[in-house]
This record gives C-alpha cells, structure tokens and sequence, in this order.
C-alpha cells in the first residue's frame, strides 16, 4: 500500500471516530450542556398571573372549578363532564384520536397540565383564556352539549351557597328559559333571542364565572419531574446522574439529535417542551373528517368571542390584552398551523397530533424524517437525514420524558 | 492514479467531518453577526436605534421596545410612521406576533409594542420609516 493511501485511510480513521464522538452520548459539549439545562422542569418560570381573572389564585374558586369540572349533571344528557374526556388518572386525556362527549369531537383532547402557560387554547388557539376556553366545550353540540341558561338554573339549584360565596348573589332566573343558547337546537336559540338584553347579560355573567371557577383548577394542574429532569439537574450540578437519572448512551443520542440537528427544540422549547405557537407541520388530514385549515380559522373565531379579553367580561383593565391586540391575524403560516404541544408525558398517551394521526412516537419520528408536504399550506420541516439507530435513540429520549 | 484517489477520500472525510461539526451547531447564530442598536438605513435617510424597554428580553411574554429616530445631522424625527417585521432567518419564519409602533414619546423616540419572541436564537427585526423626509428601512438583530 503506497505511503499515500495509508496516510488517507488514517484520515479516515480519524475523521470517523471524530464523527462518531460528535454523535454518540458520551461527552456533551458545554454548549449543549448549556442548552440542555434550559429544558429543566425546575427552569419553569412561576404560572404568571391572570389579571383577566381575579379568582384566578384563589383557593375557594379553585376548589368550586374542581367540582364544575367533575360534575356530569353540566350536560344535556347527564353523562359528560370535562373529566369524561380529560381523566385525571390520564394526564386529563383520553387515549383517543377524537374525544367522546354527546358526540365526538373533531380533533383529539388535549392534556392539561401547565395548560395556563399558554397564551393561546385549544389546538387553533381560538380562545384567549383558560375561563374562555372552558365555556366552550360546555355549549359544544359534540362536548356537554347544553346550553348557558341551563347551566345558570343549575348553579342557582344545586350550587347556590358555594356559588354566592365567591361570586355574590345570583341574579333572579325565574322568568329565564329552561334551556335557551345561541349554539342550542333552534328552539333554544329562538328563546335565547327572545330573551332580554338584562336577562342574557346576567346569564352570561353566570357563565363566565363558572369559566374563571374551572380555570382557577386548572391552574392548579402541573408537569411532575421526571428522569430527564434529574438527569439535567445532575449535569447543570455538575454531578454524575445516578440510578434512573443515568440515561442510556441512546437516551443521551437522542436529547443531542433533538436539541442539534433534528431541530425539535426549535418549536419543542423551554421547560414545558413548547413555543405555545402555532405552525403547520404537515400532519396529515384525519380520516373522516372535513379538511382542517387550523389556526387560519381560528382568528375570526378568537375576535368574534363575547367573552375574550376585549369583552366586557374580563376582570382588570385593557393593559392584559395585548397577545389578543396583537395577534398575527393573516399570512400564509396561518394555514393548517396548530398549537406546538408539549413532550413531557406524550411518550405514554398515544395517539399522536391534532386528530390523533399518528399511533406510535416511532411513526411520529419518521414523519419528521420524511418531513413529506402539507395537504393545505406550506409545512415548515426540512427533511432530516436520520440513520436507524438515530431514530431510535429520539425516541428513547422522548420515553425519559414520561418516567 | 491511488495518488488521486486518495487525496479525494481524503477530500471528502475532511468535507463529512466539517459537514458534522456544521450540523451540530446549526442552531448558533453566525459570529459575525452586527449585533449594532444604531444603525443607518439602508438609503442613508435615517439612524435608528432600537432597544427593549427593559432588560433582560423574557422568551415568550410581551414586551415594549422603543424605537429612536433622527436624521443623520442628528435631528428627531418627530412624524415617522413605523412598521415593524421581521423573523427568524435560519428557521424561515416570521414573528409569533403582529406588533405596532404605539405613541409617540418625543425627542424622536416610538413605542413599538407587541413584540414577542417563542424561540431562543437569532431574530431580525425590519423596521420600515416614512416620514417627510422619505420612505426607508433598517434591519436589526436580536439574539437571545
Ligand atoms: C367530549 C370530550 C371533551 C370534553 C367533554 C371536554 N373537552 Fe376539553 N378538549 C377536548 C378536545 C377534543 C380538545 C381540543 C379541541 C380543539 O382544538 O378543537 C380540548 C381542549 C381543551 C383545552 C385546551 C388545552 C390547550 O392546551 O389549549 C382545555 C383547557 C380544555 N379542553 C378544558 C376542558 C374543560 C374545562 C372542559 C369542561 C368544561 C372540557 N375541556 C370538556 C375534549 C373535551
Ligand atoms: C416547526 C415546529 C416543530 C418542529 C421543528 C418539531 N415539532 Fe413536534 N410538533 C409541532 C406541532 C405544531 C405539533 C402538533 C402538530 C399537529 O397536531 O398538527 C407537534 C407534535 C409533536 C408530537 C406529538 C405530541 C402530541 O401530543 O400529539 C411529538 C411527539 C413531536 N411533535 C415530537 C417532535 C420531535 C421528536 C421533533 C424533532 C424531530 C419535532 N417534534 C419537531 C411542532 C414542531
């Protein structure tokens, strides 16, 4: 072999070992040490407040919320609480790619813990706040499918005293229809019309503050610790990770690939593992179901509610509506853009995406290898070239997510 | 002929092991990059500084920048309309929200609110001027 040759193949030698050490989990750089501690869960920043909810942080209205979101008679037919499909022994969801209320829903439930983080509720983001949000499902024809003057003569009947206690006296409901809403069946809404101006005015006051009593629960709602956060924790101590905080030479592989060159933790950011934003990743359309156009939807939706922050609903002044004053309204990145959801816990709760496409984090890992295009709207992957073992190892990772 | 193989299996280890180290660290803004908070516009009408209200920037929470604008000689620009874009340009997108210059402080100086940033990393910041004096732009970066 000519002196030549031999030179080259050490080169080569030398290049792949340099090469795999930058691959394999064996010495993180400072760089990625650094990037890495800012995914601790004990990085999370204290729940800000919600100045638009003054029961917010109060226990009393917590514990109410509590009640309201186990309590199943808060339907039409009698059988569906929140809890039906967020189950509370399930990280508050259900298992399923679509949620089974009075009917089933058109995107897949989404868990709750440190849901109050975000700016933005449900997967398009069409409402504002945690007490908004919750009004919703309550009227949805698919969800608890009753209507607002229902719940309001519910309150009064079985909850008056705990009602009153946090929220002052109720208003006077008897000359209030049984059951009249504006999403009710057309009868409802013809009594919802018929009703006066005083009279939906003080329903609807009802109803937003059972909304501010569930989202002051959900408040309370949390991500536990897990073995990447101990194992994290341990790096940024510059301790050795010990027991169930040692991950694996894969698990290590994979955290490396989703902070470097897989680009998760582009949109998977911060301790909760989300940039609360929306984006279109080419997720395939469900099956079955009308064609989602996501977050483009959502913002005629989020303007038009009467009980947003620009509502006269909302506790505190105008100075906490500025995600809403200054909301992207148009643009193409709108189109089939969903919320980023958060990666701890997902490693054991299949299925996957908006309407549960996908059924295994294996078949969620390949899509973002084959990075394939969007049915509508422009998908913001790159394909990424990842080897078989790769693939693994980002998997592996995820599962330290959810131990 | 070996000879030349060689040194092209030579070229291309050199060019995977550059290509590694690239990959790994992508997510870095360039060295290079003009972190100024003054700058000239592009056609010279203008120099704008741009600095948050205050330090240090939080990822993900709304904050207030405020815009300086003069001309070259140093004079204020008292009657500058301001629009503000901008994104992040190894991730090709733009910002999470749509923000707007808001009153007007004097000496020159705008409010521009409703800047948000979900991504830790290199963000530009285009500031488009008009006023009297013409219409301009200025692009910033923000790394954070
Ligand atoms: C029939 C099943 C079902 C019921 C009942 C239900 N939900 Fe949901 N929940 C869902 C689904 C499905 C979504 C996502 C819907 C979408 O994006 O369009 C969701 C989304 C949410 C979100 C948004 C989470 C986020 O990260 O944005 C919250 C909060 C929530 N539900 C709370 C509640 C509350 C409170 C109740 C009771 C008042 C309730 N849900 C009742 C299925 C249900
Ligand atoms: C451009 C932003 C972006 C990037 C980059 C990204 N994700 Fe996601 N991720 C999302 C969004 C948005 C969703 C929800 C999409 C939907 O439902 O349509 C999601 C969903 C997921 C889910 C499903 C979670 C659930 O509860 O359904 C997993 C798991 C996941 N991503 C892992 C990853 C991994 C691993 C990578 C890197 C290979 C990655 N993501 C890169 C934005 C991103």
């Amino acid at each position: 072999m000519s002196a030549v040759l031999k030179m080259s193949f050490k080169v080569l030698a030398v290049g792949i070992s340099l090469f795999l050490a930058g691959c394999s989990g064996e010495q993180l750089s400072d760089e990625e040490k650094q990037l890495i501690g800012q995914f601790r869960l004990s990085e999370l920043q204290p729940l800000p407040a919600d100045p638009t909810n003054k029961y917010a942080d109060q226990s009393g209205p917590a514990a109410f919320g509590a009640t309201l979101f186990f309590e199943q008679r808060l339907s039409r037919d009698g059988n569906v609480a929140c809890s039906t499909c967020h189950i509370s022994d399930r990280q508050f969801q259900d298992d399923r790619p679509f949620g089974k209320g009075v009917g089933e829903t058109k995107r897949r439930t989404m868990p709750l813990a440190g849901v109050a983080y975000s700016p933005w509720f449900f997967w398009d983001g069409r409402r504002d706040s945690l007490w908004a949000q919750a009004l919703g499902p309550l009227e949805d024809q698919n969800e608890h499918a009753g209507t607002r003057t229902a719940y309001a003569q519910l309150i009064a009947r079985e909850f008056k005293d705990r009602y009153e206690n946090i929220f002052g006296p109720l208003p006077d409901l008897s000359a209030v229809p049984a059951s009249a809403g504006p999403f009710g069946a057309e009868a409802e809404r013809a009594a919802w019309m018929a009703m006066s101006d005083d009279q939906r005015a003080a329903v609807d006051l009802v109803f937003a503050n059972m909304g501010k009593a569930i989202a002051a629960f959900e408040r309370t709602l949390v991500h536990k610790p897990t073995r990447f956060d101990r194992f994290a924790d341990a790096l940024a101590a510059g301790r050795q990770p010990e027991k169930d905080a040692a991950l694996s030479e894969d698990e290590i592989l994979g955290l490396r690939l989703f902070v470097g060159k897989a680009r998760c933790s582009t949109c998977h950011t911060g301790p909760r593992f989300t940039d609360d934003h929306f984006h279109n990743t080419g997720v395939p359309q469900a099956d079955g179901k009308p064609l989602d156009l996501g977050r483009e939807t959502a913002v005629a939706q989020v303007l038009a509610d009467p009980f947003n922050c620009a509502g006269r609903f909302r506790d505190g002044d105008e100075s906490a509506c500025g995600e809403l004053r200054f909301m992207v309204k148009e643009g193409p990145e709108l189109k089939r853009a969903f919320k980023t959801p958060s990666l701890r816990g997902a490693a054991s709760r299949p299925p996957y995406m908006h309407a549960g496409q996908f059924k295994s984090l294996v078949e969620v890992v390949e899509h973002y290898a084959a990075a394939p295009q969007s049915p509508d709207g422009h998908s913001e992957l790159v394909r990424l070239k990842l080897s078989e073992r790769e693939k693994t190892a980002l998997v592996a990772f995820l599962k330290t997510l959810a131990q | 002929m070996k000879k030349r193989i060689a040194a092209a299996g030579a070229a291309i280890v050199v060019v995977l092991v550059i290509a590694a180290f690239a990959a790994m660290r992508m997510m870095a803004p360039p060295d290079d990059l003009d972190l100024a908070r003054s700058k000239t516009s592009e056609n010279g009408l203008y120099v704008v500084t741009l600095a948050p209200e205050a330090e240090p920037v939080q990822r993900s929470k709304l904050h207030v920048w405020i815009a300086t604008v003069q001309r070259p000689d140093g004079s204020p620009v008292e009657d500058a309309a301001i629009a503000i874009d901008g994104g992040m340009p190894q991730h090709g997108h733009g910002l999470p929200t749509a923000p707007q210059a808001g009153g007007y402080l004097g000496d020159g100086r705008y409010r521009i609110e409703g800047l948000r940033f979900n991504m830790s990393g290199w963000w530009e910041l285009k500031l488009t001027i008009g006023s009297a004096a013409g219409k301009d732009a200025v692009v910033f970066n923000v790394v954070l």
